[in-house]
């Protein structure tokens, strides 16, 4: 395997918007407000930065293709700049072209930006839209709660867990990341919730209640990376860096071939298996101090904490339930509200678990502070269990 | 010997109580009530005239692909197309081979689905070879009218040919005269009819009896030989008064299933058809007629090979396999005959990209999959490589029909969110027998039976309605094995 991108990119600097439902702001609005923060944390000046990435997921609903949005919102100075797009992994993914442009040298400091605007559809939930020409001659008519969904239905069929088991364990998992988000105010949901209100919610696609699918709301974060000589050079201290970043497509298997039973997402599995790699983590439970994971949907945070080996397999209900990713647990999960309380801005979600990791790796978390966290890891899953594309990142102290 | 050789029908799953509608209605029509007994055969949101006339070849000929009936017609007035030919998209769905194949849409009449029999017996007779006729009918109605009490959906199909005859063709006799007991312009919703009494009087005892006569006395048979009397009506008492009026039986004559499946329109004599060669013996003489601007009347006299055919389910397995339904507003929704909200989510644009589904037609209409020449492996859809891991082939995969596949459920979800005509939206990941595997819609769940495990075969349906351009895309669901 190559050496891989662990340490040789630090960041310079981070920033987020309130996530929620932004009704009076533009996305260029939401691009400037993160923005702000996250130049004033670098130190630096907007020409200094050369090259620019932006995420954003779903086009129609918001600012239209291509990459004039960032760079006209923030009057960037002629540099290149590019919209990428991948699923839920979109933020993530702008997040590794600006670190792979910095460490390849082709540029010193670069600028990955994530937003999405999702509150202008007229409805809740995600916009409702095409698959693709061919794709929606056979594609089932479904949401991404209804995908989701699916995984307990193979998990149950798999370890023989009952409905009720799982069900309290999923909303153990809601329940935890709302007493979390409580603590944010840059959330869009700060209220904490009781088990009874996700048990009793009403249904959205079996087993999958309100109170188990995340927010969805409007949002923006970003950051600024550059290499940690120049960081130096700047005169920064206490570097955070970048010590994996991984990702992996779904190639048809899982949904075509007969070896994957509906109850894991195998791409996680291969993302974390290559992140640990990379980072030289040997044991996640142990080694990772804290995730931000994609909890679109509490059962899929679940199945993550088993498809990261955080959990043993088959063993998420019982772990979960015994408070293991709760914020005074041993491996917090969604320390800051997670999906379910920010809700997904999809091109932002990935850069905005990056600001709590960063934020929390530099003491700065305020109220939700972890003590002494060594590595954060975030995960994006975009798509579907059984066809997705899964980012895996890990970031922590530069010298640790 | 040229005659019918196979028959089968359909009837929905969906069974509407007739007392719903009528006393939904009853502030209004207290004589509804008179017709409120029994139930009627109701389609499904995504059933209409093609899916229902899939279903009753299948019931007919089997599932099995690549048969070759020298002709496919399909015979309705209420085909969702005023142009594209729905008996071809019958014909796909089937996985027929559909090189030198004649197809037709009969339709227009009453009388189609006789007309197209007699046609059929034709291509058999001039020896181009077997021929299947199926009718299907899907009327809309209009709330609170005669007709939504009478008017039920159900399909049937009849072979025909010259080998392996069931009940030979005797003799048939055809009048046509512009009687207009009801007529439903283009584009209208609903039939507008006239008064039963003179339909009674001057249509089936006039019109309809000396046709009859006059089949009865080219044929040189008494009618009181005739063992099978099938007058497709929606009134009640005509058959057995024209019956008795020719000097046929009583017990020939063929009850209209008005109280079990409601009146199939175009699709009715082959329905009573196929439901009295059920209890056929041999040398059974079955006389059928149609009635439509005139009479079409043909007479069979069944074989001693009469038992040796029978469908899969047929009338009597399909009248036996209903779910009542009791909820009259669900009926008026899917039949679009209600101003109903459907939410944001049904807006979603529903192009039908015509093109590309042309080139996926395998799929789309025939669910048609890949197999791999290499390790066997079976895919769905079928791809450039084989997904086998181990093997990974390039061009290796070879046409795999999936159409009779028996499958089990390995995950699925009720969704309330996604829009759905008939929530909620039951999907999942099918495994096949056999091999393959494919996320898809299912459709007739029965909520409280359904889970990992089940088993579901693939049936033809509607997949999407497209209201903004008029057009309504196909494709293949699963359904729970009852």
């Amino acid at each position: 395997m190559a050496r891989g991108i662990r340490d040789k990119v630090v960041i310079l600097g981070a920033g987020c918007s309130k996530f929620g439902e932004r009704w009076e702001c533009e996305p260029a609005d939401l691009m400037a407000e993160a923005f702000e923060e996250c130049i004033a944390d670098a130190g630096i000046e907007k020409n200094q930065i050369e090259a620019a990435w932006q995420s954003t997921g779903i086009d129609a609903f918001s600012v239209g293709p291509g990459a004039m949005p960032l760079s006209m919102a923030l009057r960037l100075p002629y540099i290149p700049v590019t919209r990428l797009e991948n699923y839920c992994a979109s933020g993530t993914e702008a997040f590794r072209a600006a670190t792979y442009a910095v460490a390849s040298g082709a540029c010193d400091i670069a600028l990955a930006m994530g937003f999405e605007k999702l509150k202008d559809t007229g409805y809740g939930g995600l916009p409702q839209r095409s698959r693709g020409v061919s794709n929606d001659m056979y594609y089932p008519n479904l949401s991404a709660p209804g995908m989701f969904a699916q995984l307990a239905a193979g998990y149950r069929a798999k370890y023989g867990t009952n409905k009720e088991d799982l069900k309290r364990a999923m909303a153990h998992v809601s329940v935890k990341s709302h007493a979390n988000g409580a603590k944010n105010p840059k959330a869009h949901l700060q209220r904490a919730i009781t088990p009874e209100q996700a048990l009793n919610a009403p249904m959205i696609a079996e087993p999958i209640g309100l109170f188990d699918c995340c927010g969805v709301s409007d949002g923006a974060a970003c950051a600024i990376v550059t290499t940690p000589e120049i960081a130096k050079s700047l005169g920064k201290e206490n570097l955070i860096s970048v010590k994996a970043l991984q990702l992996c497509a779904s190639n048809g298997e899982e949904g075509g071939f007969d070896n994957w039973d509906g109850s894991y997402v195998a791409t996680t599995r291969i993302a974390a298996k290559r992140a640990y790699e990379e980072a030289g983590v040997k044991n996640p439970r142990k080694e990772i101090s804290m995730t931000e994971v994609h909890d679109c949907f509490s059962v899929t945070e679940l199945v993550t904490m088993e498809d990261l080996g955080l959990s043993e397999d088959g063993g998420a209900v019982k772990d979960v339930l015994d408070g293991v990713f709760d914020a005074d647990g041993e491996v917090p999960c969604q320390i800051d509200g997670g999906l379910k309380c920010f809700g997904h801005p999809i091109g932002a979600s990935g850069l905005r678990m990056l600001y709590e990791m960063y934020l929390q790796l530099g003491g700065r978390a305020g109220e939700r502070q972890l003590a002494d966290p060594k590595l954060g890891l975030t995960h994006n899953l975009g798509g579907f269990p059984h066809q997705n594309v899964v980012s895996v990142a890990i970031i922590g102290q530069y010298d640790a | 010997m040229v005659g019918i050789t196979a028959y089968g029908a359909y009837f929905p799953r969906l069974r509407l109580q007739k007392q719903v509608i009528a006393d939904a209605n009853a502030w209004f029509d207290s004589g509804l009530a008179g017709l409120a007994k029994g139930e009627k055969a109701m389609c499904n949101w995504d059933e209409d005239a093609v899916t229902m006339a899939t279903e009753a070849y299948a019931d007919c000929m089997g599932r099995a692909p690549g048969q070759t009936p020298a002709a496919l017609y399909l015979a309705s007035t209420s085909l969702p197309f005023a142009d594209r030919q729905h008996s071809v998209i019958v014909a796909e769905a089937l996985n027929l081979k559909t090189e030198d194949m004649r197809t037709m849409d009969v339709t227009s009449s009453q009388r189609a689905a006789t007309s197209a029999l007699l046609s059929a017996l034709d291509v058999a007779a001039a020896g181009h070879g077997d021929a299947v006729v199926v009718a299907s009918e899907h009327r809309h109605t209009k709330c609170s009218s005669r007709e939504e009490m009478l008017y039920g959906d159900g399909a049937a199909a009849i072979a025909v040919g010259k080998d392996n005859v069931i009940a030979e063709l005797v003799c048939s006799f055809t009048q046509a005269t512009d009687m207009v007991d009801h007529y439903r312009a283009e584009g209208a919703v609903a039939d507008y009819g006239w008064e039963e009494r003179w339909v009674r009087d001057v249509g089936y005892m006039g019109i309809l009896r000396r046709a009859v006569q006059g089949l009865l006395s080219k044929a040189g048979v008494e009618a009181s030989a005739i063992k099978h009397f099938i007058l497709p009506t929606d009134q009640g008492r005509v058959p057995g008064a024209v019956a008795k009026r020719l000097g046929i039986a009583d017990e020939a004559v063929a009850d209209n299933l008005l109280q079990s499946a409601g009146i199939a329109g175009a699709a009715q004599p082959l329905l009573l058809l196929a439901h009295r060669l059920e209890q056929a013996e041999s040398g059974d003489l079955i006389l059928v007629s149609g009635f439509g601007q005139g009479c079409d009347a043909l007479l069979f006299r069944a074989t001693d090979a009469i038992k040796a055919s029978k469908p899969e389910m047929g009338v009597s397995g399909y009248l036996d396999n209903g779910v009542a339904e009791e909820n009259y507003n669900k009926f008026q929704s899917f039949n679009d005959l209600l101003v109903k909200e459907l939410g944001k989510r049904s807006e979603t644009d529903k192009t039908a990209f015509l093109s590309a589904m042309y080139r996926n037609r395998g799929l789309v209409n025939s669910f048609i999959g890949g197999q791999c020449t290499e390790c066997h492996t079976v895919q769905m859809p079928k791809h450039n490589y084989c997904v086998n891991p181990e093997c990974g082939a390039y061009n290796t995969q070879v046409d795999h029909p999936m159409a009779g596949a028996r499958g089990q459920i390995a995950t699925w979800t009720a969704d309330r969110l996604t829009f759905d005509f008939n929530p909620p939206a039951y999907f999942g990941l099918v495994k096949f027998d056999g091999g393959g595997r494919i996320m898809m819609d299912m459709t007739e769940v029965n909520p409280d039976t359904f889970d990992t495990g089940t088993e579901v075969t693939v049936h033809f349906r509607i997949k999407q309605i497209d209201s903004q351009r008029g057009f309504r895309k196909y494709f293949w669901k699963a359904k729970p094995v009852a």
